[in-house]
């Protein structure tokens, strides 16, 4: 079943991380496997935010020497991040196996991330000059907890709850997607992609990687794809409505944008709240009473429809 | 009745009897016998089991800090106890709130629904000052429901009697298979509206999405706006003096009467080029094709 959410304000900065943590609790029936949340700070040109896993949570519970191999994982992460010219400015060690760094870097960001990449357990879990991606298993209170979302104040974010029915329970499968080679794009997606394979074969041979067989990271890496190439937000939604086949309601975020659509059966249900100074969505609308507890005026958008919001 | 007296109808058959009372005793072809309603019968407007409430019985309650199911064992509770107009406030977007009640009954929501709202009903009237989500009145048998704003898709999906009224706007699935009864809605309709409707009819004052009517077999779909395209099997037929009067005295009664009236509504109904209702089962078809 899975749920997604999505909230941004306009012209100024909120708790978006405590926001959509309540958000998300209140989907927790839709999917109990994983929760996962990108929020955006305000951005900033001359750093980039790299968050990172080196180990699935199992892996961790599993043992076999694990932590030595995490640490060696961590040594060559940085020793390649040294060799692209990237400065280490923060480093955070959030749970065992996520890492959370703050880099400056002038040079080609797409060619250092897929050689950190190489690195056998090691996944850019995003990287952007706004976006942070934090996804684990586990219902969104133990997942903000964890990762300390409660004071991520910023501009907008997206979220998702899910139930695993197409691949597995880990966090490699755990939504939001990032995607290459656009920074700042993640994707929370609720519904089925029926022509994943042939749409991810064409990806890959436009040289897009995949981490997961997950056919919603489909929609992060042609998203990506089609800004890269000077596409906007929206074209790239209509566009995904007439070339993606299947059922499924999506949202997109940017560094300054929110973004949604809809296929052309509308069959997976979006609840839309438009105010003043924010926009807020979810699966239904019981993740929007969370945050808005008064009386407010919610509608469905239609088939085929698609929205974008600037923060 | 006007124009019958009681010495005719004791010379009338059931049925004529029926049709002269305004009402209808209807045989499907097939092998089911549907009767609406029957003139012999004892008078029964309620179930055995069901509350007999008093309306003038009134009550509030606060619904903030129940779940689900504590509000509508509360709402049963209230009943059995013989209250018969209940407020409840702060509903907060909880789903399956007020279902299955079964008698009569003055039901008001101070704000928004969830999923499966007011589903499985046989007799309430019930207000909703806020919106619902989706499958709102799902499975209805008679009673009222009125929404003041939104309501998301398969609104009044497989409805069999009463009114289901939306004074907004609805998502998609609109009366997907709907078997009776009346859906009103005052702004517009998505896609697929009416999908293999079977009987009622249905007013969406505003537009309607692509795929109105799809593989309807029976009702009538009356559209005060643009339609984006028709389903399968769904024509356009002409508005007779009968449906200007219906519509007309229909959406009054829920204050949702255009200011131009009706005249511009267009009727939907099925080309019955599709579906073939004959007396053999799937199994028995299957043998003589």
């Amino acid at each position: 079943m899975c749920g997604i959410a999505g909230l941004i304000h306009r012209g100024k900065a909120s708790a978006v991380g405590a926001e959509m943590t309540s958000m998300l609790q209140a989907l927790k029936h839709r999917g109990p496997d994983s929760t996962g949340f990108a929020v955006y700070g305000p951005p900033n040109p001359g750093d980039y935010v790299m968050r990172v896993k080196v180990a699935e949570k199992e892996d961790i519970e599993k043992g076999h020497g694990i932590m030595d191999r995490i640490a060696e994982r961590i040594a060559e992460l940085e020793k390649r991040l040294d060799s692209h010219g990237a400065k280490v400015k923060e480093r955070d060690t959030v749970t065992p196996y996520a890492l959370r760094f703050v880099l400056s870097h002038d040079g080609d960001t797409e060619a250092m991330a897929k050689h950190i990449e190489e690195i056998e357990g090691v996944e850019i879990l995003s990287l952007g000059n706004g976006l942070e991606l934090i996804k684990d298993l586990g219902d969104a209170t133990v997942v903000s907890e964890a990762y300390d979302l409660g004071g991520f104040v910023g501009t907008h974010a997206i979220g998702h709850t899910r139930m695993a029915t197409e691949s597995d329970v880990d966090i490699r499968s755990a939504h939001p997607y990032w995607a290459f080679p656009y920074n700042d794009v993640a994707v929370v997606h609720n519904g089925q992609i029926t022509n994943y394979w042939i749409m991810r074969r064409e990806m890959e041979r436009k040289g897009h990687r995949f981490m997961s067989n997950c056919d919603s990271e489909l929609l992060a890496v042609y998203t990506a794809h089609n800004l890269a190439n000077s596409m906007s937000l929206e074209d790239s939604l209509r566009q995904s409505i007439e070339e993606i086949d299947g059922v499924f309601t999506y949202l997109v975020a940017t560094k300054d944008a929110l973004g949604m659509a809809k296929d052309t059966m509308a069959a997976k249900p979006l609840v839309l709240y438009e105010g003043g100074d924010m926009i807020a969505m979810a699966s239904e609308e019981v993740a929007i009473r969370a945050i808005l507890p008064q009386e407010i005026d919610t509608y469905d958008p239609y088939d085929e429809e698609v929205r974008v919001w600037q923060a | 009745m006007a124009g019958v007296t009681d010495e005719q109808l004791q010379g009338m058959s059931q049925e004529e009897r029926a049709k002269a009372l305004g009402m209808t005793t209807e045989q499907l072809t097939g092998r089911s016998l549907f009767i609406e309603f029957d003139p012999e019968a004892e008078e029964r407007f309620g179930y055995p089991w069901a509350p007999d409430v008093d309306y003038n019985k009134r009550i509030e309650v606060d619904t903030d800090e129940l779940s689900t199911t504590e509000v509508n064992e509360k709402l049963r509770a209230l009943m059995a106890e013989g209250y018969g107009s209940i407020v409840v406030k702060n509903p907060r977007g909880k789903h399956a709130l007020g279902v299955g009640i079964l008698n009569r009954l003055n039901l008001v929501f101070e704000g928004s629904l969830g999923y499966f709202a007011v589903g499985l009903i046989d007799g309430p009237n019930v207000r909703i000052n806020g919106r619902v989500g989706w499958s709102c009145g799902e499975n209805m048998m008679s009673g009222t429901v009125v929404i003041e704003k939104n309501a998301g898709s398969t609104f009044g999906a497989a409805i069999r009697g009463g009114d289901l009224v939306c004074k907004g706007s609805v998502g998609s699935r609109t009366g997907i298979d709907m078997k009776g009864g009346t859906i009103i809605v005052g702004g517009d309709t998505g896609a697929l509206s009416g999908f293999m409707m079977q009987r009622g009819r249905m007013i969406v004052c505003g537009d309607a999405g692509k795929n109105l009517g799809d593989s309807m077999y029976d009702g009538t779909i009356y559209i005060g706006g643009e339609i984006r395209s028709l389903g399968v099997d769904a024509v356009e037929v002409e508005l007779t003096e009968l449906d200007r009067k219906w519509l007309t005295r229909k959406l009054s009664q829920y204050d949702l009467l255009p200011s131009q009236g009706v005249d511009h509504f267009t009727k939907i109904v099925a080309g019955k080029q599709l579906w073939n209702y004959d007396n053999l089962e799937p199994t028995e078809k299957k043998l003589i094709l």
